[in-house]
C-alpha cells in the first residue's frame, strides 16, 4: 500500500503536520483491553450502580421506568438500521426514511399537529428550538415558561436564550397549577408560552385555558407533553396550541441514566418552513413509485448555513424509531390502557399514602402518573431512610423549588404493582 | 412497500398490559381525549416483519463499505451494544443518589480523562448531545468568557473557513455572533494573509476543522493560533475529523482552546440512521469555570456531580448527557488504549491508498498527501461527458457501495468526498477503487447508464423537488394524496448534499 502511495513509511504520510504540533509520547489512557477484559471492566462498573432491578423505584421527574417491549430491542439491533448514517442518499436509505415518515405521522397523530421533525436531542432542547421558531415567526423577543414546567427544560431555555436574543419570563404556579389570567398577563408581547401537561408536579393543567390565554396575546402556545399520556389526554393541536414538544423517553426508551433519548417537536402547518431539523417527505421515483427523501432542506444548515433554522444534523433517529415500535406495539387501545393503568395505580398510591399520613401537596388538583406529597420530614432524609428498606420513594422537590424541602414527587408507571405501592407506603412509614 | 398504517387492522394489537383490577381513574371531561390517535394496529409478528422489511431496504456499515466523507463510518463493535444494555447502565435513573450511581459517574469521569488526554486540553463536559450542539456550547463558553473579562460587547464576530461544515455558520448565528469567512489558499490551507486582515479587536474566535473538510492538515496552524491568541481571541476545533490525528497531533497542542468530539464518528457510537450522537467539549483550563453544570468530578475515591459553578453557562441538555453513548465510546477507547494512534494511522493509510488508486479517473483539486479523507472532483466527467458527481454517486450503489459525500466542501465543484476509515480491508478498498474507475469509463462509453442509476435499489432515483413542493410529511390516512395520479414532467433532480 505504501508503494502505491509513493511513500516509504507510515510516518511519512503525516509529513504535512508541522513538527511543533506532533505528539511524541504514547497516549496515557490505560492499556488496550481484549473483549473479555473490557467486558469484565465494564461489568464491574455497572455492578457499582443500583439499577431499578435492585431497588424498587418511584423516581420520575422527567425520566420514567415504563415497560419497553422486547420487540423494540429486536428492531433497534437490526444492523442495517443501527449502523446507517443520516439518510443523505435516499435510494440507500428507504428503510430509515420510511420509518421516520411513520414516526412523524405517529407524533402528529398524538399531538394533533400537521408536521413533526425527525426528532430533537431530548425534551429540553426541543423547548429551546420552539423558542427559536417562535421568535422568527412573531418577531418578538420574549418567551414565557411556567414554573410548573420541568426545571431541566427551563434551565436549557435560559442557557440558549441570550444567543437567540430572547428574554425569559417565568410564571409561578398557584397550588400546583398555572393560573390562566396570570399567564395571559405575562404573555403580552411574548413570542411563545411554554407550559407542561401534565406539569412537573404531575398535575393536569387547565391546558385549553392556558393555550387560549397565550393566543389572546398573539403568543404561540407551546405544550410540553408526555407521549404516554396522549391516549388519555387531549391532543394540544385540538385545544389551540401552535406547537407541541416533549421528551419521548417514556415511549420506547430505557431510562439509561437520561440518555440517549429523543425529543419531539411538532407544529401546525403555518410553521412548516421554520421547523428545525430533518423532515422526511413523500415523493416518487423516476418510475413513478412511491419513496421517501429528506425534504424542505433549504431550511437546513448544509444549504442555508448561517441563515438556517437550526444547526442540528445528527438527531436521535434510532431512539425515535424505538418510540415508533413501542407505540405500534401498543396501538391506540394499548396506549389508552397504559395511561389509564398509570393513572389508577397513581391514584391508589396517592390514597394509600394519604391514609398513612403522607398528604398530597396539592389536594385540589387532578394528577396523572406522578404526584407530590408531604414527606413529614426533610425529603432527602426520607429518601435515605426509605432506601435502607430497598425502596426509592421519589424525587426531592426541594432540589428545584424553594420552600418544598419536605416534598416528594412520586412517579408510578405501569411497571409498579399494587404490592409495590404497599411496600412504598410501609418503607416510607417506618422511621 | 406499504406504510405500517396501511397494514393496520382495527382492534389488532402487539401485546397486552397487566390488569391490576384497580378502580379506574377519572380524567376531567375538558381534558379527556376525544378522538383516539390513529396508531398502527398490528400483531407482533406483523410488526417484526414490517421493520425487518424496512431494514432490508436500508444500507448500514454492517451491509457494506460506507465511505461517506466527514462522517467516519467505521465498524461498530458489537460488544459495546451488549455492554450498554447491562441493567446497571440501562436501568439507571439520573436522580438516584450518588452512592447508587458510582459506577456510572466513574465511567463518565474516565471518559472525560481519556478525551482530555486525546485533545491535549484540561477540562471536559460530556453534556452536549451531538457535534453541532458541542459547537454551540463552545460558542456560549466564548461569550461567557469574554463577558467575564468585560469584552462581551466588543468581541462580536466569529471567523469560519469557506470549507467549514454548514453547522459552523449555523451555530455562530444561534450563539448570537456575527459571521466572517476566511478563504482557502491554493494548497488547501487557510489563507493566512486574508486571515491577518480580518482579525481585530471585534474577533471573538475562529472555528476550524483540522484536518479540514478537504482532508488536508493545515500547514500554518501554529501561525494561525498565534494570530488569534495575540489578538486575545479564542480558537475552536471542530472535532469531526479527529479520526485522522488521535495520538498523532492534539488540538490543544495545535493551539486550540475549545474542542468538540463526535463520539458517533471517531469513537464508534453507531449512528442509528441519524443519531444518537455525542458531542463532548474539552477546553483549556481558563474556560473550565464556564462549562455546563453539573460537572462530573473525582473526590478522593468517590465520584460526584458538582453543581456549584457560579460562572457556568447553565445547561445545554437534560441531566449529564447521552449516557448510553458514553458507555459505547468509553468501551471503544479502552479496547484501543494507546493503539488509538494505530487507528488513526491506518485510517490515513487507507485514505491515501484509495486516493492513489483513484486519481487517474478523477480530478484531484489539491494534490497533497491526504489525511483520513480526500476530495476528488468529477469536473472533467461533467464537462466532457455530462456526468455529474450525483450520477457517479448513484451508479456506485449498483456496485454495492454507499456513495461518498457529494457537493461538499463547497469550494470544490462536483466534489466527491471519500473517507474509508481504518476498519476496511485492502480488498474492500481495491473493489471500491475498481468500481470508481469502472464508473469513470462508463461515463465515457454510456453516460445514460449513469444518468439513470441506480438500477438495482428498491427505488429508482427520487424526485426531491416534488417532495419539497408538495411537502407531504405525514400519512393522511383516507385523505392521503396520490402523487402518482398526476403524471410528472421529467425534471432535473436536486442533489443531496452530505455531512
Amino acid at each position: 500500500m505504501l508503494a502505491a502511495i509513493g511513500v516509504s513509511s507510515v510516518e511519512e504520510l503525516f509529513r504535512d503536520i508541522p513538527e511543533g504540533v506532533r505528539f511524541e509520547r504514547e497516549l496515557d489512557i490505560g492499556p488496550a483491553l481484549s473483549e473479555q477484559e473490557l467486558s469484565r471492566h465494564l461489568e464491574e462498573l455497572a455492578a457499582r450502580n443500583v439499577d431499578s432491578g435492585k431497588e424498587l423505584s418511584f423516581l420520575g421527574a422527567g425520566i420514567y421506568d415504563h415497560y419497553v417491549p422486547a420487540v423494540v430491542d429486536t428492531v433497534l439491533q437490526r444492523g442495517e438500521l443501527l449502523t446507517a448514517y443520516t439518510p443523505y442518499q435516499p435510494e440507500m436509505s428507504q428503510g430509515v426514511l420510511q420509518a421516520i415518515f411513520e414516526y412523524q405521522t405517529v407524533i402528529c397523530e398524538l399531538t394533533g399537529m400537521d408536521v413533526s421533525n425527525a426528532s430533537g436531542y431530548d425534551g429540553t432542547t426541543v423547548a429551546a428550538d420552539a423558542c427559536f421558531v417562535a421568535k422568527h415567526a412573531t418577531g418578538r423577543t420574549k418567551v414565557v415558561v411556567t414554573q410548573a414546567t420541568n426545571p431541566q427544560v427551563r434551565q436549557v431555555v435560559k442557557t440558549y436564550a441570550p444567543g437567540f436574543g430572547l428574554e425569559v419570563v417565568e410564571v409561578p404556579h398557584r397550588g400546583g397549577a398555572t393560573d390562566p389570567d396570570e399567564l395571559r398577563e405575562a404573555a403580552t408581547d411574548a413570542a411563545c408560552v411554554i407550559f407542561q401537561q401534565p406539569n412537573f408536579f404531575g398535575v393536569l393543567e387547565p391546558a385549553p385555558e392556558l393555550a387560549a390565554a397565550a393566543n389572546e396575546t398573539g403568543a404561540i402556545a407551546v405544550a410540553h407533553v408526555d407521549p404516554i399520556s396522549l391516549g388519555v389526554l387531549e391532543a394540544p393541536g385540538v385545544y389551540g396550541c401552535g406547537m407541541a414538544i416533549g421528551e419521548g423517553q417514556s415511549a420506547g426508551n430505557y431510562q439509561s441514566f437520561a440518555g440517549p433519548h429523543y425529543g419531539f417537536l411538532a407544529a401546525k402547518h403555518d410553521f412548516i418552513r421554520r421547523m428545525p431539523g430533518r423532515i422526511v417527505g413523500e415523493t416518487l421515483d423516476t418510475a413513478g413509485e412511491r419513496g421517501y427523501v429528506l425534504t424542505l432542506q433549504t431550511r437546513e444548515q448544509h444549504i442555508r448555513r448561517e441563515k438556517a433554522t437550526s444547526n442540528i444534523t445528527t438527531n436521535q433517529t434510532l431512539l425515535a424509531l424505538g418510540g415508533l415500535v413501542h407505540l405500534s406495539w401498543l396501538g391506540p387501545q394499548g396506549l389508552r390502557e397504559v395511561g389509564e393503568t398509570c393513572m389508577s395505580l397513581a391514584q391508589y398510591a396517592k390514597s394509600r399514602l394519604a391514609e398513612a399520613g403522607f398528604q398530597p401537596l396539592f389536594p385540589e388538583q387532578t394528577t396523572f402518573k406522578e404526584f407530590a406529597i408531604g414527606a413529614g420530614r426533610n425529603a432527602q432524609d426520607a429518601i435515605r431512610t426509605t432506601r435502607e428498606r430497598g425502596v426509592h420513594p421519589g424525587y426531592a422537590l426541594g432540589r428545584d423549588y424553594e420552600g418544598l424541602d419536605d416534598a416528594l414527587l412520586v412517579a408510578v408507571t405501569e411497571r409498579r404493582t399494587p404490592a409495590d405501592i404497599d411496600r412504598l407506603v410501609e418503607a416510607l412509614s417506618t422511621r | 412497500m406499504k406504510l405500517i398504517f396501511e397494514k393496520s387492522q382495527t382492534g389488532r394489537r402487539g401485546g397486552d398490559l397487566p390488569n391490576y383490577e384497580l378502580p379506574p381513574a377519572k380524567v376531567p371531561d375538558a381534558l379527556r381525549r376525544e378522538t383516539p390517535p390513529r396508531l398502527p394496529e398490528l400483531a407482533e409478528p406483523e410488526i417484526v416483519r414490517h421493520f425487518t422489511e424496512l431494514s432490508t431496504r436500508n444500507f448500514g456499515i454492517d451491509t457494506g463499505f460506507y465511505p461517506l466523507g466527514s462522517c467516519t463510518m467505521k465498524y461498530n463493535p458489537r460488544v459495546n451494544e451488549r455492554l450498554a444494555m447491562l441493567p446497571g447502565f440501562r436501568d439507571l435513573h439520573p436522580y438516584q443518589d450518588e452512592d447508587a450511581i458510582q459506577g456510572a459517574l466513574e465511567l463518565m469521569w474516565r471518559l472525560q480523562e481519556a478525551l482530555i488526554e486525546v485533545s491535549g486540553l484540561q477540562a471536559c463536559s460530556l453534556q452536549p448531545a451531538a457535534g453541532s450542539q458541542g459547537e454551540l456550547t463552545g460558542l456560549m463558553l466564548m461569550r461567557a468568557y469574554f463577558a467575564d473579562r468585560g469584552e462581551g460587547d466588543t468581541r462580536d464576530t466569529i471567523i469560519t473557513a469557506d470549507t467549514a461544515h454548514g453547522t459552523n455558520p449555523a451555530s455562530v448565528t444561534m450563539a448570537g455572533y456575527k459571521l466572517a469567512k476566511v478563504e482557502t489558499d491554493a494548497r488547501g490551507n487557510v489563507d493566512v494573509a486574508h486571515l491577518r486582515e480580518m482579525v481585530d479587536e471585534h474577533t471573538a474566535g475562529l472555528m476550524l476543522t483540522n484536518p479540514s473538510t478537504l482532508g488536508l492538515f493545515d500547514e500554518h496552524i501554529e501561525e494561525i493560533a498565534g494570530i488569534f491568541h495575540q489578538a486575545g481571541a479564542l480558537l475552536y476545533y471542530d472535532g469531526a475529523n479527529l479520526n485522522a490525528v488521535c495520538g498523532i497531533s492534539r488540538p490543544g497542542d495545535m493551539g486550540f482552546d475549545i474542542v468538540h468530539i463526535n463520539l458517533h464518528k471517531t469513537f464508534s457510537q453507531p449512528h442509528g440512521g441519524g443519531g444518537p450522537g455525542g458531542g463532548p467539549i474539552v477546553v483549556r483550563d481558563k474556560l473550565e469555570p464556564f462549562l455546563p453544570v453539573p460537572a462530573v468530578v473525582q473526590d478522593g475515591d468517590r465520584f460526584a456531580l458538582d453543581y456549584d459553578r457560579p460562572k457556568s453557562i447553565g445547561k445545554v441538555r437534560g441531566f449529564t448527557g447521552p449516557f448510553g453513548v458514553f458507555v459505547r465510546s468509553y468501551a471503544y477507547i479502552r479496547s484501543y488504549g494507546p493503539r488509538l494512534r494505530e487507528m488513526s494511522e491506518v485510517a490515513v493509510l487507507n485514505a491515501n491508498y484509495l486516493l492513489a488508486r483513484m486519481r487517474e479517473g478523477y480530478d484531484l483539486p489539491y494534490d497533497r498527501l491526504a489525511m483520513h479523507e480526500f476530495v476528488l472532483s468529477a469536473r472533467t466527467l461533467k464537462r466532457e461527458h455530462g456526468v455529474s458527481a450525483l450520477d457517479v454517486a448513484k451508479r456506485l450503489m449498483d456496485y454495492g457501495f454507499h456513495p461518498p459525500t457529494i457537493y461538499f466542501p463547497l469550494v470544490v465543484p462536483e466534489a466527491l468526498m471519500i473517507e474509508p476509515t481504518e476498519t476496511e480491508a485492502k480488498e474492500t478498498l481495491d473493489e471500491f477503487a475498481d468500481a470508481m474507475l469502472a464508473i469513470a469509463r462508463e461515463a465515457e462509453e454510456d453516460p445514460e447508464l449513469l444518468h439513470e442509476a441506480p438500477h438495482g435499489r428498491p427505488v429508482k432515483r427520487l424526485d426531491e423537488v416534488l417532495a419539497a413542493k408538495r411537502a407531504i410529511v405525514k400519512y393522511g390516512f383516507e385523505d392521503h394524496p396520490d402523487l402518482g395520479a398526476t403524471p410528472q414532467q421529467p425534471r432535473q433532480l436536486e442533489a443531496q448534499k452530505g455531512a
